[in-house]
């Protein structure tokens, strides 16, 4: 859907030139939501920008549904453009503009009819949730309500493509996720391809498919979401991962957790795919073992649950056994631990 | 009790005068409207960083708009007088006087919309480039609407301002109230007239800033 190929960005000044984006190759595959994780100016907003040129890359090649955006002329861009939607941080709505006549400002540079938009609107207001505020001024409006039509706005060209700028970054928690979960529907519902700029790892986390972490313009390690983390190689990524739990304490179990030393202690890890979410409930009830949840962390994501637990089962040794080998059965991965 | 405060005061003199100052602020107005639009838009968009940047036209219509400001409105008036002359035709009279009216507060509304149009968020331009505007559409659904409000409580600045002027002009015998209050008020010692004068410009200026605040208002909907 979307392949990047040696992009880089370098602003030129009299004193110095600085390297925004460095050589950047990346593939997005058609409707997946990606996610570009980075801390600030590690130049993810200037690559998010550079897709649909708002900033004009210095080298390379942006394919978008097997056009190179870099090389088209100001005409064919504008015409490219329409088909990518765009949120912003601050919403850059049209305050002169009631929501109504913001929706419809994208029909109207597409040259829509009039009548055609005025039902798409409709359409797109009732799809975001904001029936009955068609006639509000953006003043008038909560962070997640101006939000809410920006993204309309973004979706009133039926664009193949939409970039998130930093999103939810301007919003309470509460509003993040009511606008993360219209973002996860309209993925689900159009089929829409989703590149996604944040420096939250709980906005990667919830909905993303895959992701990009970034620093100094490099992309320094990419996979699917609940792999990365699972598995973080680089220590930046371990940064972003630990935003979520905290710290890594739960990566490991210190004795004094278990006073009572009868008992086997298992660490389960969970990696995200085809994991059985019911899995402890379940070997409690099939087995005839006592299980004692000593302390974890469990995080859900787009592609399943990601996290470490550890438990402590009692009974005796071959109904373990049996209990042990039904959780490995479940796509989960389960170590012994010898206590210390 | 008008005849009593006010001996000296032919009505239909008045009336003339209320006319021409109308006429001549009215005139001048829309001239000043359109072309400070025109070089308020030139320097915005020639400026660093916005979508026709040129430091060659920003330079000479920033030079043209600073030296305009810079000469003295009675001055101008006798500057423009061959101008004037080809142009209208006359140098007497409230029609020779719009020429020098309109070129001397164009300048002075021009860097008002210059202002204004500083003020549209940055970010609503990058947004209307991202739905593929043209460049047309953005100066005129974006940028001259979103600073509405701003270009008409400019625009009354300089309503105001201008009718200062017409008073000016009135002195070398543009006609209007300041003419009038000169010619009949002042040389021939009738300060009766001086001050009905003066009472009327102020109502005048009352007027227009009243109706301007009502309009910046109304379109104001941040």
């Amino acid at each position: 859907m979307i392949t990047i190929k040696n992009l880089s960005k370098i602003y030129r000044t009299k004193k110095q030139n600085i390297t925004a984006v460095d050589e950047l190759n990346l593939t997005i595959e058609s409707g997946e939501i990606f996610g570009v994780i980075g801390y600030s100016g590690a130049g993810k907003s200037t690559f998010v920008r550079l897709l649909n040129r708002l900033e004009e890359p210095t080298a390379g090649e942006i394919i978008i549904n097997g056009k190179d955006i870099v090389k088209q002329r100001k005409n064919e861009l504008r015409l490219a453009r329409q088909e990518i939607g765009m949120i912003f941080q601050h919403f850059n709505l049209l305050w002169s503009r009631t929501v109504h006549q913001n929706i419809a400002f994208p029909l109207e540079i597409a040259g829509v009819p009039k009548q055609e938009r005025k039902e798409k609107v409709d359409r797109l207001i009732e799809l975001v949730g904001l029936k009955g505020r068609e006639n509000a001024y953006p003043s008038q409006l909560s962070g997640g309500q101006k939000q809410r039509v920006g993204i309309a706005r973004a979706l009133a060209n039926d664009p193949k493509v939409l970039l998130c700028d930093e999103a939810t970054s301007a919003l309470d928690p509460e509003t993040t996720d009511s606008i993360l979960d219209l973002i996860v529907d309209i993925n689900k519902r159009l089929g829409l391809t989703i590149v996604l700029i944040t420096h939250e790892m709980n906005v990667i986390r919830k909905i993303c498919h895959r992701v990009a972490v970034m620093d100094t313009g490099k992309v320094v390690e990419e996979g699917d979401a609940a792999h990365v983390f699972q598995d973080p190689q680089q220590a930046i990524t371990k940064r972003f991962v630990q935003q979520l739990d905290g710290s890594e304490q739960y990566n490991s179990l210190s004795a004094a957790v278990v006073k009572e030393g009868t008992g086997t202690i298992v660490k389960l890890s969970f990696s995200g795919e085809n994991v059985n979410q019911t899995v402890v409930s379940q070997t409690a009830k099939q087995f005839d073992v006592d299980i004692n949840i000593l302390q974890g962390s469990v995080l859900q994501t787009q592609t399943g649950a990601v996290g470490n637990l550890f438990l402590q089962l009692v009974g005796n040794e071959s109904e373990v056994e049996k209990a042990l080998d039904f959780i490995r059965g479940a796509n989960v991965k389960a170590e012994v631990q010898e206590l210390v | 009790m008008f005849e009593k405060w006010f001996p000296n005061v032919d009505i239909a003199d008045l009336n003339t005068a209320i006319y021409e100052t109308f006429y001549m602020t009215i005139l001048s107005l829309i001239g000043t409207f359109i072309i400070g639009i025109i070089l308020g838009l030139l320097l915005y968009l020639t400026s660093k960083g916005k979508l026709w940047e040129n430091k060659v036209v920003y330079g000479i219509v920033a030079a043209i708009v600073n030296i305009f400001r810079a000469i003295p409105f009675i001055i101008l008036i006798l500057l423009l007088f061959p101008f004037t002359d080809f142009i209208v035709g006359t140098i007497r009279g409230p029609e020779a006087a719009l020429p020098a009216l309109i070129i001397g507060s164009a300048p002075f509304y021009a860097r008002l919309v210059e202002i204004a149009l500083k003020e549209v968020d940055n970010g609503v331009v990058e947004a209307a480039k991202a739905m593929g505007a043209k460049n047309s559409t953005i100066m005129f659904k974006v940028l001259l609407k979103e600073s509405m409000p701003a270009l008409v409580s400019g625009l009354t600045v300089t309503a105001i301002a201008l009718i200062g002027s017409t008073a000016v002009a009135g002195v070398i015998g543009a006609g209007g109230l300041g003419d009038f209050a000169y010619f009949y008020g002042f040389q021939r010692r009738q300060f009766d007239v001086v001050f009905i004068c003066t009472l009327l410009i102020v109502i005048v200026v009352f007027v227009f800033q009243f109706i301007g605040d009502l309009i910046s208002n109304k379109l104001d909907k941040r």
